[in-house]
């Protein structure tokens, strides 16, 4: 059979986002592939270049939108470190309940994108349901429903409303029901574990070194999890565990992010009952010292860092940002030889892809 | 940061540990800058970093490259690597300087895969060529592009 | 006279009695209610998200908003398409692919710009490789303000196309 190039994007169902997977077939085997990706690079790191601290936070907020709460913490959480602010212990709380419920956020529309990537159409209905549970609660915090513009450098814009730990706790009760019955459908769906299981293995030793993170990584077995071994934030005085899973295939990240969502659920009643009253926000100073700042999360889709260099004025010097999902697509090529074409959207809907991101 | 007690048990090297051993091994070409909970700063060399990564991968346990970034000095050109390592729980912060007629330094993709992409994107925005890179081509920018936009003589056009 | 030659000239001929006798006028002013309506309750979208707002595309067809109670169905090839919705912001890399998308799509056709960036290039309006607005190279119909807007103004956005459909459709003659 004679081997040809298939162009998979940029507008195709399978890509979540803008980008091309040009495969090498020899009939239906993949035998090489090629992510193209760049079709929403707007220079952001350029771009912050000319904008002052304050004004960088809601264009943090629009690198990934899936996760933006995340990022605009993580690009707090590097200036913070860079200007030597200390943020009340109280904002921290509220940070680690934000952070956790827009994991979950982001974890419902992974599984909703993956149930109709796979022909569970019910799936995308029920996911995106509870979802609006959590984007409500984000919303009475914030005022948004995607991009939040909410972290601070030196704490959070504004205290938890009245009544926020009544409607979170009623919203949780509810979603860990429903999140049972996520398990009926999607465990229950003997085409979605044929479609998952043994497809898209990834050895642990191949996803440390092609530098994948996060829930595909632990997917892999390799138990890291930078909540964990590189503590920020509060999340070294909450009990919880990192989740797992020993098979390395598409149906074991699927897993992965299943029981995170649980163990999310889980740190926000904790956090909920432990958080102190006491100020939420300390006034920065308002230009950075000339030296230089590194702080790494866990973002739901992997490893988030950002080094910030100052240069004694009130804009940073340089601003990189180290996107989960940059890596994570240059180790797709690894991941996808030797399986079907049909196998392409359950593999690289495995991965939780999120462009913006990734072409920043 | 906060520090914590009570994980150094399980580690391989702590970060005092992991300055000994480099310094032993590469006297000069590589400088420790600080030492902090989980974190060091080094510089090196433009010809010792092969070495030095070499080094780290096979004999100190770090397996993972978590980001290559370049900054332009305006008189000279900055590679700056972070490579953490999981069973050390520490990140390490290689600083390289590099000339700007000559920008150019060995690549570190042959050793971990995953710093492949990042190189490619450093020489996309500011042109900085790196050696024995399995394809060193533009990734963002359509390939026709004519400027390398993150260097600071570049400026936006309404600004 | 050649076949062709002799196709011109009768269809002409058909045309100016037509035009000329007033049936012409009388099948448009018929027909144009049925088109219109057929038209506008069947507004299929393409399946194309690019940036934040795809999220707002995605919850608006999800079961609170349910876009497709008003016959919003996104389709993902746009050859079946009637509307293109350009959520998000142009890079000069998707431009010419954006312009391949719109040419594919059989006429009549619309195009909704959603969000700031699809507006005018949003908070990314200095940046070096950002189209500043869809507008700049393709006829839009609707603009929906927002950064992003919620599923309540998508929704409002194509009940406002529906609008000028309604008022704007030609008859089965295509001529006013």
């Amino acid at each position: 059979m004679a081997e040809m190039w298939i162009n998979m994007g940029p507008q195709h169902p399978m890509t979540h986002g803008l980008w091309n997977l040009r495969v090498k077939v020899d009939g239906e085997t993949i035998i090489e592939a090629e992510p193209v990706v760049g079709y929403l690079h707007r220079g952001w790191e350029k771009l912050t270049e000319n904008r002052t601290y304050p004004q960088i936070i809601p264009l943090s907020d629009r690198l990934c939108y899936g996760a933006s709460m995340s990022w605009s913490h993580l690009y707090c959480l590097a200036v913070e470190e860079l200007m030597g602010v200390e943020v009340p212990e109280r904002a921290e709380y509220i940070r680690v309940i934000v952070l956790e419920l827009q994991r979950i956020a982001s974890h419902l529309m992974w599984i909703a994108a993956y149930g109709t990537d796979l022909g569970l159409l019910t799936g995308f209905t029920y996911a995106m349901r509870e979802r609006e549970l959590f984007l409500d609660l984000l919303q009475s915090v914030t005022g948004a429903r995607i991009t939040y513009n909410y972290p601070r450098i030196g704490g959070v814009r504004n205290d938890l409303p009245a009544e926020f730990e009544r409607d979170c706790l009623r919203a949780l009760d509810f979603f860990e029901k429903k999140l049972d019955e996520y398990e009926l459908i999607y465990d229950g769906s003997k085409i979605f574990l044929m479609r998952t299981q043994d497809v898209g293995v990834l050895t642990p030793s191949d996803g440390m070194n092609l530098g994948v993170t996060g829930p595909n990584l632990r997917g892999s077995g390799v138990k890291v999890d930078l909540r964990k071994t590189d503590p920020y934030s509060v999340y070294d005085e909450l009990e919880w565990d990192m989740c797992t899973h020993p098979d390395c295939d598409c149906y074991a990240r699927y897993r992965v992010r299943m029981e995170e969502m649980r163990m999310s659920a889980y740190i926000v009643r904790q956090a909920l009952s432990k958080m102190p009253p006491g100020p939420f926000r300390v006034k920065p100073p308002r230009n950075a010292p000339k030296r230089t700042a590194v702080a790494r999360v866990e973002d739901p889709r992997g490893e988030g860092l950002m080094y910030v260099i100052g240069d004694g004025t009130d804009k940073p010097y340089r601003l990189k940002v180290r996107s989960p999902i940059f890596v994570s697509v240059s180790a797709v090529p690894a991941i996808l030889r030797g399986y079907k074409v049909a196998d392409v959207p359950a593999i690289m809907g495995s991965i939780d892809m999120c462009l913006g991101e990734t072409d920043r | 940061m906060v520090e914590e007690s009570g994980d150094s048990s399980d580690r391989k090297f702590s970060e005092n540990a992991i300055v000994d051993l480099v310094r032993g091994k590469f006297p000069e070409g590589v400088t420790i800058g600080g030492i902090g909970p989980r974190r060091i700063n080094a510089r090196a060399d433009r010809a010792a970093l092969y070495k030095l990564c070499e080094f780290l991968k096979g004999d100190l346990g770090f397996e993972h490259v978590s980001s290559v970034s370049g900054v332009d000095r305006v008189d000279l050109f900055q590679v700056v690597y972070h490579i953490s390592s999981y069973s050390n729980r520490c990140l390490l912060e290689i600083t390289v300087d590099i000339p700007t007629d000559d920008p150019e330094i060995d690549s570190i993709a042959p050793l971990w895969g995953g710093a492949d992409w990042h190189e490619r994107e450093t020489y996309d925005m500011f042109g900085i060529k790196f050696r024995n890179h399995p394809r060193m081509e533009r990734i963002f920018l359509p390939e026709d592009t004519h400027y390398f936009p993150f260097r600071k003589d570049f400026k936006l056009w309404r600004r | 006279m050649s076949a062709k030659e002799f196709m011109e000239w009768s269809s002409q001929v058909f045309d100016e009695v037509m035009r000329a006798s007033g049936v012409k006028r009388g099948v448009d002013k018929i027909t144009r209610p049925i088109w219109s309506w057929a038209l506008r309750n069947s507004l299929f979208p393409l399946h194309f998200g690019i940036a934040c707002c795809a999220l707002e595309m995605a919850a608006a067809s999800a079961p609170r908003w349910d876009a497709e109670r008003f016959g919003f169905v996104f389709r993902s090839s746009p050859r079946q398409c009637d509307v293109l919705l350009v959520n998000g912001w142009i890079t000069s890399k998707l431009r010419p692919d954006l312009r391949r998308l719109y040419e594919q799509m059989p006429e009549p056709k619309w195009v909704v710009a959603m969000g700031e960036c699809a507006i005018s290039g949003g908070p990314w309006y200095d940046s070096y490789n950002v189209v500043q607005g869809v507008d700049t190279f393709i006829p839009v119909d609707i603009h929906i303000p927002g950064c992003p807007p919620r599923p309540e103004a998508m929704l409002d956005g194509f009940l406002k196309l529906q609008d000028k459909i309604r008022h704007s459709t030609k008859g089965t003659f295509l001529e006013d």
